[in-house]
């Protein structure tokens, strides 16, 4: 059993259920990732672990003990708010000093542990300023400090870098797995965006319908996702996605992409008859300005994104697909309309079901 | 100084000249006589006097048919006793139901609310004159306890309007987070909801004390001398020879005292604005 272990969880308001017989086990010390696009029931979710709303049905154990019952006061869990929730009437220093003041700790320890947090995290200096006199980055880290400070067992951060401008942003994707390593926590962090969950999570788990899709190491999410809703998350650009129906002939399984026919591996042979979805991302699709034998295309615009350029390829029957390569080549300076020969990595695509979007 | 701005000045000044006038002319009367008063046409300029004081605190009101024992001062303490006390019950009442209608829904919560509220729609006499009969038979009849229990007729419906409103604007976020710091909810209540609604709680307070001063009707019906407020009390000015207006005035001048300090007192939380800063704007 997990140290943290949540099963069949459950929560709707009115008809519309927002977590869904949501299960999943996190071990002592992990960094779970939840990610979801917005309105998905993140905050939800962790609102359901603290105690802040009660859950229609299901359990959730920290360290073997049920705390589904419990008050939010009584499950010892510390929690980053997406709005800081700071006491607007009490100082920095009070406001990290609370979580401790509930547990009879003596003044002396009180004043020793929250500085020793504050230091941590570059906020020593403004500790005598109310919540109002700080800046949006300082506040975030109060409130961080907050939920660290007593040292629960178990950490909910909801999206703490949300409001923080992109340089803090930055900053803290690097502190804060060195900050939370220190306190040992066990933390479930929730955000919507992709790249935030693969960066910072051990694990990342898709939140989907209510119910975790997939949960898994982040490169495995990225290179397998389980269905095509979770393939469609994650990526920037999108996933290229085309409906296909593969046919087995004489040379072997083959499918139609843009009016040219490709021949898949041996191994989807299976496939063959079968209406579905064939995906493959950007980077796994090759792009030569020289005639070969790949499909003919066209190369209709071309934009750098995060030290990648995009190209986006329009072809026969209206196809599009996006094409990405590392900046630095021969493509950097190109501009205008070209025709071009697209190569597609068939060994990291993808096939998924028309029905469930399960992957194939 | 620009044309604007003068403008305006003198708009404001105006403005205060037309709210402030009467105020300033009863302050005038208090330091006449009723000869001065009653001058047509009637003048700014004449010698002042401090009898109308005097007479107040000391109790005899001389009039032109003989002096006439009057009880301001004790009226005054009536006042202070009941306002003060109908508001501090109101507020031990109003401020936990005022934190439960804003915070939890219940089965005829709304319902409750607002039949607190009709009770400031009812006419006075229609209840009165029934719980006069009550008052006599149970004993509460000309006693403060009995008033100040009516007087919650006028205040508690106020506390606990004003102050739902400013406990719905408390996040509620702010109050979780003070529990998974680990204290307990009435720890929460009285560490976290009660401060941050303190503006409106003052506000309601003030608001609540004022109207109960100047009720009128309760005190005349539900009390007798010993019992009742300046309200009641300043009918001893109407007296056999005529009214005595200089009298009145200082009267008025020594009821309003105890609400302008209050105002002035209490202006500071009433202007405090609730959001201060921690949640983002």
């Amino acid at each position: 059993m997990a140290f943290l272990e949540i099963t069949g969880l459950s929560k709707s308001f009115k008809d519309h259920k927002v977590i869904n017989d949501l299960s999943i086990g996190i071990e002592k010390g992990e960094f779970l990732a939840v990610f979801g696009p917005s309105g998905c029931g993140k905050t939800v979710f962790l609102r359901l672990i603290a105690g802040m709303m009660p859950a229609d049905s299901g359990e959730i154990d920290i360290d073997g003990q049920s705390v589904v019952d419990a008050n939010p006061e009584d499950r010892d869990i510390g929690m980053a708010f997406q709005n800081y929730a700071l006491y607007p009437h009490m100082t920095a220093f009070d406001n990290i000093a609370s979580p401790l003041r509930s547990r009879h700790v003596t003044a002396a320890e009180v004043d020793a542990r929250v500085k020793e947090t504050a230091r941590m995290l570059r906020i020593d200096h403004v500790l005598d300023h109310l919540p109002k006199a700080l800046s949006q980055g300082q506040k975030q880290r109060t409130a961080l400090a907050r939920s660290l400070v007593g040292r629960p067992s178990v950490v909910l951060l909801d999206d703490p870098l949300r409001n923080v401008d992109a340089k803090i942003r930055y900053e803290m994707r690097f502190e804060l797995p060195r900050v939370l390593r220190r306190y040992e926590s066990t933390v479930i962090y929730v955000t919507q965006d992709y790249k935030e969950a693969m960066a910072l999570g051990d694990r990342v788990a898709v939140l989907v319908d209510g119910a975790f899709g997939q949960a898994a190491a982040p490169h495995e999410i990225y290179d397998s996702p389980s269905t095509i809703r979770i393939a469609r998350l994650f990526g920037d650009p999108p996933i290229n996605l085309l409906p296909v129906r593969p046919i087995t002939g004489a040379a072997g399984t083959e499918m139609s992409v843009a009016g040219s026919t490709v021949r898949l591996p041996a191994d989807r042979a299976a496939l063959s008859g079968r209406e579905c979805m064939f995906g493959i991302r950007s980077e796994n699709v090759v792009v030569s300005l020289e005639p070969n034998n790949g499909i003919p295309m066209t190369l209709d615009a071309i934009t750098p994104v995060n030290n990648r350029l995009v190209m986006l390829l329009g072809g026969n029957e209206g196809t599009e697909l996006f094409a990405s390569c590392p900046q630095g080549g021969p493509m950097d300076r190109l501009r205008g309309r070209h025709n071009a020969w697209i190569t597609l990595d068939l060994a990291h695509a993808h096939f998924f079901d028309n029905g469930n979007g399960a992957r194939i | 100084m620009n044309g604007k701005s003068v403008l305006r000045a003198v708009a404001l000044t105006l403005i205060g000249l037309f709210f402030l006038f009467p105020l300033f002319w009863v302050v005038l009367m208090s330091f006449m006589t009723n000869a001065d008063i009653l001058r047509n046409p009637p003048s700014p300029f004449f010698t002042p006097t401090l009898h109308n004081y005097t007479a107040l605190v000391s109790g005899n009101l001389g009039t032109n048919v003989g002096t006439q024992k009057i009880d301001y001062m004790l009226n005054l303490f009536n006042s202070t006793v009941l306002s003060g006390f109908s508001v501090i019950l109101s507020l031990i009442l109003g401020v936990p139901a005022a934190y439960a209608f804003a915070r939890y829904k219940f089965r005829l919560g709304e319902d409750m609310a607002f039949t607190l509220l009709s009770f400031r729609f009812a006419p006075p006499l229609l209840v009165l004159l029934p719980l006069l009969m009550y008052f006599q038979s149970i004993g509460l009849y000309d006693t403060y306890f009995g008033l100040v229990w009516v007087y919650q007729l006028i205040t508690l419906p106020l506390v606990l309007w004003i102050v739902r409103g400013y406990f719905e604007d408390v996040s509620e976020d702010i109050e979780l987070a003070y529990r998974l710091d680990g204290h307990s909810w009435l720890r929460t209540f009285f560490r976290i909801s009660i401060p941050l609604a303190r503006p409106g709680i003052a506000a309601a307070a003030l608001l609540s004390f004022i109207f109960a001063w100047n009720n009128f009707i309760f005190a005349l019906i539900l009390g007798s001398s010993g019992v009742q407020p300046v309200t009641v009390g300043a009918l001893a000015f109407v007296t056999a020879s005529g009214i005595e207006y200089g009298q009145i005035a200082a009267a008025l001048v020594f009821s309003i005292m105890p609400t302008l300090v209050l105002a002035v007192f209490t202006q500071r939380y009433l202007v405090e604005g609730l959001s201060l800063g921690a949640i983002k704007g």
